[in-house]
């Protein structure tokens, strides 16, 4: 068969949107020209909390150019009840609502929307806003919220959050181990900060109907949401995020910048489009800090006897966000005792959000400074250490996997990092004036697969669209809708067009949680193997019927934009013959994917999850603690690999952002005045060219066909679970020096007692 | 944005009759100026762009050493064959800031002039002495990590940001200005000052004055010299400690030696007796070390900057060995030598 040459899933084939983003004809949300545009600019409230007293807009209002000033003294209608403020991914509480009275919960909530023919009108406009008022007591200091932690009741939990399922007797096997470690490790807020800010651009269309091009993660998810808030009608909302430049999570929930586009247009009756400032980027999403005790107790043979854990992470005094954090190192070891509590801590901030990997990023991070703490008591390699507790089912809920190739990983990273060549004892290796230290750690997260429709409409010429609502945040959906498409209708990919990111399309989640390219590609295929069955049929209409007798689509091999029988290779026709021969303008077929009764019931018995193997170079200098990573290497066990090339991607970034987590991404608060100071991008610092060095991806082989259609898990999050914490692990294997406290910035290793 | 005057002369004479108002500003790379326009710190109304002015060249001196105009980007400098031949100190101290893209649009005379990157200074919500006399200071019992140790008063704890000045203090350049009332010549250390009690004062120049040039004198240090700096990244980040050191070793002995620090005053900071202590020494840690605790001497941190203290010393050490032992720290390798 003629197959050779065929590009599919498993091909390294470059972003099909690439062209398009670096020569800018990819349009971004606030890049749309509409007719008569105003453009609104927000006064962000200068004090945490209390409330508005009085809103001086003469100034404002005075300036050439500006339309009106709106606040809650003169917004248009909002939903009264907080379930019509529900978005996709609602946390228990109450939404925030922009304007919706005069209180003010956090630094930095927008207050008013200064609206103008010209951006620079209304900015200047903006600054002239001149408002009074009450203020009240706030707090956003950490650790004195922790005074006021809680666990919600359950009707007031996240619904996706998990909560520990705690086994044997774990207070009674850690008073009785023999090797014992406790600490405390604490995770600092981090911002998202993706490259593209908030912004919304809301066309009004005259007749009722808005078109709003928004950064967000999802467009059915915000036109419920938008249409429910301001009492539109679905019907009459479009949301339209065909580019997305970058979420990490930040656009997971409309962020505030829609309410204020939206409520201007209504307002005036007029398309309106607001962009948030990079420091107003600092007044939303944010990843809770945390702060995880770690009791472990383990057989002098490192075989671990009890594990106790127990976290809290940041939220709102308005919504209840909660993430999974302790249960990680619950379900991957094996260790007949362990228990885990949790709580939230409210502060005066906007409620806090999922940022790549929530809960994991941050719990099997901090989790995993803890077990390397404990190989080194117990006087095992870590990587030795682990192995030894090596758990093949899921150790919490007792269920065991669809697939778990983190053995593999474990050997295939090692082997390739040279792992054997770490000297045990810390503080040991040294060149020059560097420390020189190895580090590793586990990484995990969820393969989670959501209902997805797609449409696949063939031409008669050959050409081939697929559509879904479903949106690509960087991560790669519309090669992968391209992908699975070639591969299933055996088209050239330069036949193929993705289209998604707009609400009118087949029925798609919100992009996150790395369940996209599981999701969406099993969509694909279901509707490309539709268009396939209705070519079979056509194919009856060929002169002599030459696919007489083929039983289904199973007896045929689609390639070259050909049909082939398999059972006679030489019989093939094009396509474009196919549908002539049976006078067809097109073949359009809609399906929708979802787990079925039969991955239901597997869902309930058997555990899905992507496992990584991070191993880690660092170079500390002696004296001065400067520190380098100067290798990684990232082995990640996530099933089957759509593209390798972007799968690379997604591991580099998210290894880079880990490397971010262990060194540098911190937001500070002054908790005098209540507010983020260092709200930009020279002061808030993530990684810069010269901090990254090698980084080596391995993705080990798993077939797992049972995990979900395509036998994808996913790679969003993946990538920096763990990492930081193989930083971490490395900073102390090379000076001795156990720093607790994620980012390992350079004061607290100066004042980090070597061991 | 606030509006403004715009204007564009060609001569120095004329741009400096239009800067001499109260509420004037020079535009020259703008990678400063108008970051703090777009912020609402910097509100000038009138803004004379001098990049028309003929201040770009960079030429030799009578007296053997090196003018530097004040238009003169600092990229061209950094890259300049006689700066990188006789001045490797100065083309390296400008290498290790910003990044390339704002190093070729930065200038000389731009650089002199930048303000502190305080967050408080930088947040109009927030209290700063600097941007408002009187308001009071964010920063002393707030979020200080990257604020002075040395040479801070009650009213202000910023520091200069530069990194081309810690080099131009250890150089002992002059800077030539431009004024109402005529030229005059301003000895590098007398150019930035300390907050005291007018911290909105970063430099000594009067109103309306204009940097032209800034002069190098002949000696260069260029055998024995470096330039290292420590930062929360390895690029792109303002220094939390950096150490230029110029020496110049006869037989083995030390002749002369400067040490300037940068990122933790609020000025490139020089204590004349420190550098002292080597003269006549050979190079060695203990001398380097009693240098450390001369120029440290009386300084306080914070709290969250305390860490800098102990730093400074160690980079202080460190920079003095480089330069002896005539290794300058690279500002391309990725790591600290």
């Amino acid at each position: 068969m003629n197959t050779a040459t065929k590009i599919g899933i498993g091909s390294a084939l470059s972003r099909v949107d690439g062209a398009d983003k670096v020569t800018g004809r990819a349009k971004y949300a606030a890049e749309y020209k509409v007719d008569d545009l105003l453009y609104g600019v927000a006064v962000c409230a200068k004090i945490a909390k209390g409330k508005i007293l009085s809103i001086d807009e003469a100034d404002a209002r005075a300036v050439p150019g500006v339309v009106d000033v709106i606040s809650h003294l003169n917004r248009p209608k909002q939903a009264w009840l907080d379930r019509n403020w529900k978005d996709e991914l609602s946390i228990p509480g109450e939404p925030f609502k922009a304007f919706h009275d005069e209180t003010v919960m956090f630094a930095g909530q927008p207050v008013a929307l200064v609206v103008a023919d010209t951006f620079e009108a209304a900015r200047f406009a903006a600054s002239l806003i001149d408002i009074r008022y009450e203020e009240e007591p706030h707090n956003i200091d950490f650790a004195a919220s922790l005074d006021e932690k809680f666990m919600p009741s359950h009707l007031k939990r996240r619904n996706n959050y998990h909560p520990p399922k705690n086994r044997g007797h774990a207070q009674q096997a850690y008073d009785d181990a023999p090797v014992k470690v406790a600490a405390d490790y604490h995770l600092a807020p981090e911002h998202h900060n993706p490259m593209e800010m908030h912004a919304s651009t809301v066309e009004w269309h005259g007749d009722g109907k808005i078109t709003v091009y928004d950064k967000v993660q999802g467009s059915q998810g915000p036109q419920a949401y938008l249409a429910s808030a301001f009492g539109l009608g679905k019907k009459n909302v479009r949301v339209v995020n065909a580019f997305v430049g970058g979420g990490f999570g930040s656009g997971l929930r409309p962020q505030w910048q829609v309410q204020l586009a939206v409520m201007g247009a209504i307002h005036l009756e007029q398309s309106v489009r607001v962009v948030m400032t990079r420091q107003q980027m600092f007044t939303h999403a944010h990843r809770p800090e945390c702060t995880y005790s770690v009791r472990l107790g383990a057989e002098p043979d490192g075989k671990l006897s009890a594990m106790m854990h127990d976290a809290t992470t940041s939220t709102s005094r308005f919504e209840n966000n909660m993430e999974d954090i302790v249960i990680w190192g619950m379900m991957a070891y094996d260790c007949p005792n362990a228990s885990g509590e949790y709580a939230i801590a409210p502060r005066d901030t906007y409620t806090s959000a999922d940022m790549r990997a929530p809960g994991a990023a941050t719990g099997m991070t901090l989790f995993e400074i803890a077990m390397d703490e404990m190989a080194y008591a117990a006087g095992v390699d870590p990587l030795d250490f682990r192995l030894r507790n090596y758990s093949e089912v899921d150790a919490m809920n007792g269920t065991p996997y669809t697939s778990k190739a983190l053995r593999e990983a474990y050997q295939e990273g090692a082997a390739r990092f040279g792992w054997d060549k770490r000297s045990a004892a810390p503080r040991s290796m040294k060149e020059g004036r560097e420390l020189v230290g190895y580090g590793m750690a586990t990484g995990m997260w969820d393969a989670m697969f959501s209902k997805t429709a797609a449409r696949a409409t063939l031409s008669a010429d050959g050409k081939l669209e697929v559509a879904s609502a479903s949106s690509d945040i960087g991560t790669g959906t519309y090669t992968v809708m391209v992908q699975v498409a070639a591969d299933t209708l055996g088209l050239s990919p330069d036949r193929i067009t993705a289209t998604l990111g707009d609400s009118d399309l087949p029925e798609a989640p919100v992009e996150g949680g790395s369940w996209g390219a599981a999701s969406t590609g099993a969509a694909v295929q279901l509707a490309c193997q539709s268009v396939a069955k209705k070519l079979l049929s056509a194919a009856g209409k060929l002169d002599g019927d030459p696919f007489h007798g083929v039983n289904g689509i199973e007896g045929l091999e689609f390639a070259d934009g050909a049909m082939i029988r398999r059972d006679n290779p030489d019989v093939r026709a094009s396509l474009t013959d196919v549908m002539a021969a049976a006078g067809l303008d097109k073949i359009e077929v809609e399906e929708t994917a979802g787990p079925g009764i039969g991955d239901m019931i597997s869902m309930a018995r058997k555990s899905r999850n992507t496992h990584s193997a991070v191993f880690c170079e660092v170079r500390v200098d002696e004296e001065l603690n400067q520190v380098r990573v100067t290798r990684v290497v990232n082995a990640v066990a996530a099933g089957r690999i759509i593209n390798p090339k972007t799968a690379r991607s997604q591991i580099l970034g998210g290894v880079v952002m880990g490397i971010g987590m262990a060194l540098h991404e911190e937001t500070f608060a002054d908790t005098t005045l209540g507010r983020w100071m260092n709200h930009n991008f020279a002061e808030y610092h993530v990684p810069a060219h010269a901090d990254i060095h090698d980084i080596d991806v391995i993705f080990v082989d798993e077939p797992d066909p049972e995990v979900t259609p395509l036998g994808v898990k996913g790679l969003g999050e993946i990538g920096i679970v763990g990492t930081a914490a193989a930083v971490a692990n490395a900073i102390y294997h090379a000076t001795g020096k156990r720093v607790r406290s994620l980012p390992i910035t350079i004061d607290k290793l100066l004042d980090a007692p070597a061991d | 944005m606030i509006r403004f005057d715009y204007q564009r002369p060609d001569a120095t004479a004329e741009a400096v009759a239009a800067g001499r108002g109260e509420h004037a500003a020079y535009l020259a790379g703008g990678t400063n100026l108008v970051d703090l326009m777009k912020e609402n710190v910097a509100r000038p109304l009138q803004v004379v762009d001098i990049n028309r002015l003929p201040l770009k060249a960079i030429e030799a001196r009578e007296n053997g050493g090196l003018r530097l105009g004040a238009l003169a980007s600092n990229a061209d400098t950094a890259y300049h064959e006689e700066v990188q031949a006789r001045y490797p100190l100065l083309a390296s101290a400008i290498l290790a800031g910003a990044s390339p893209q704002l190093r070729n649009a930065a200038t000389n005379g731009g650089n002199l002039n930048q303000r502190t990157r305080c967050y408080y200074f930088y947040d109009t919500d927030t209290p700063c002495n600097k941007r408002n006399p009187g308001e009071g200071c964010g920063a002393i019992g707030g979020v200080n990590r990257i604020h002075a140790i040395l040479g801070a008063s009650d009213q202000c704890i910023a520091t200069h940001p530069s990194d081309m000045c810690v080099a131009l203090a250890a150089l002992e350049a002059e800077v030539q200005v431009s004024g109402p009332d005529g030229d005059r010549t301003i000895p590098f250390a007398d150019y930035h000052r300390l907050p005291g009690d007018e911290p909105w004062r970063d430099n000594t120049l009067r109103p309306g004055e204009l940097v032209t040039a800034i002069d190098l004198p002949a000696e260069g240090f260029a055998s024995n010299c470096t330039y290292l700096k420590l930062r929360d990244r390895l690029s792109y980040a303002f220094a939390l400690v950096s150490v230029a050191v110029a020496m110049k070793l006869e037989d083995g002995e030390i002749a002369e030696a400067r040490v300037a620090l940068g990122g933790v005053a609020h000025k490139p900071w020089r204590v004349p007796e420190a550098e002292q202590l080597l003269r006549g020494e050979r190079p060695g840690e203990d001398a380097f070390r009693a240098v450390a605790e001369a120029l440290l001497k009386g300084a306080v941190g914070q709290g969250e900057n305390d860490f800098k203290i102990g730093l400074a010393r160690r980079a202080i050490v460190r920079a003095l060995a480089q330069a002896a032992a005539g290794t300058p720290q690279s500002q391309t390798d990725k790591r600290i030598a």
